[in-house]
């Protein structure tokens, strides 16, 4: 009972999440969202029982690509400001 | 005029794609399946039903050793398809070093400079992700994790180093040693299962107790030398994101 009520919990959060991160303006702001979302679906993985695909989720989707997407971020704002 | 020629061309070639996958005798109709033509008579008639008791910390030298049932797949059943992967990533790492790579390059100057806070935090974390890294990849048969998580953490440890110093660089000729060295030696070991024991990677060391740090055969060190070859691969990745041309 409580498992299924995390589990609609969870789901409800990450749709949302997903929502907020295409309808947000500002894009660093998306880059968080996504990466709150990937740490969502950790929980969600783990609630369904792979911790594999899980620990490969929390390292690659909210570590590495985040902090990839802001560096690009930063990169393409000094271009912008270049012209 | 164009777009209706193009969705006629896109309907045709729909029409084409279902005809051909109907009548063909590669894909046949769910549940008509013949087994034996696809999978190895040995695993066909195998009963798992029949009474094996399995203990924690004492079974010896089962068929496959690992703990971790997905890595006794990732490692042991399916090795020949974990170097496939492998070989995925490399060429994606060559792809960026085509694209981005340059013969003289520098730091990337970004507008933002790290503060206090950043640089010891950093600088703190670093190790302890580090270790977490190294300790995923040695227990990948043991607990959930493996190579390819594992040598993920190495790679952002690094990249936080990268975020908390302006001027760092990693020694990027050494990552490349390190991941064409670790890369042979996985093709190494599966010839020598090729050459002196039954099939390419097989698994010829003893698999010893269920559950001790070493055990299992080959798969420790198989899944510790992806793991240096993921880390080092996307540690190499990470530089070329963040390094332009020297003008």
């Amino acid at each position: 009972m409580m498992h299924d009520i995390i589990e609609i919990v969870v789901s409800v959060f990450l749709v949302g999440l997903a929502l907020v991160a295409v309808s947000s303006k500002s894009l660093i702001k998306t880059v968080l969202f996504l990466s709150s979302l990937s740490m969502l679906s950790v929980v969600s993985f783990v609630l369904m029982q792979a911790p594999d695909v899980a620990i490969t989720e929390a390292v690659i989707g909210s570590g590495l690509v985040t902090s990839l997407f802001v560096f690009t971020l930063l990169a393409s704002r000094k271009a912008v400001n270049k012209q | 005029m164009k777009r209706f020629l193009a969705f006629v061309l896109v309907a045709v070639l729909g029409v084409l794609i279902v005809l051909s996958l109907n009548s063909n005798s590669l894909f046949v109709p769910y549940g008509e399946t013949d087994l034996a033509n696809r999978v190895s008579e040995e695993y066909i008639d195998r009963s798992v039903t029949e009474e094996t008791t399995v203990i924690y910390g004492e079974s010896i030298d089962l068929e496959s050793g690992p703990a971790n049932t997905v890595t006794a797949i990732v490692a042991d059943y399916r090795s020949f398809d974990t170097l496939g992967e492998v070989t995925v990533l490399f060429v994606s790492s060559l792809g960026v070093a085509l694209l981005l790579g340059t013969l003289s390059s520098e730091r990337m100057k970004l507008n933002f400079k790290p503060n206090f806070m950043l640089k010891t935090g950093s600088r703190l974390l670093f190790g302890v992700i580090l270790m977490t890294g190294v300790y995923v990849i040695a227990h990948g048969h043991l607990t959930p994790g493996g190579g390819f998580p594992g040598g993920t953490m190495i790679a952002s440890s690094i990249l936080l180093l990268y975020l908390s110093d302006d001027s760092f660089r990693t020694k990027v000729k050494s990552f490349k040693a390190l991941e064409s060295v670790a890369g042979s030696l996985y093709v190494l070991l599966g010839l020598v299962g090729l050459f002196l024991f039954d099939y390419f990677l097989v698994n010829f060391l003893d698999n010893g107790v269920l559950g001790d740090l070493f055990s299992s055969g080959i798969i420790p060190i198989v899944y510790s030398l992806i793991g240096l070859k993921v880390g080092s691969e996307i540690s190499g990745i990470i530089d070329h994101f963040l390094t332009e041309e020297r003008v």
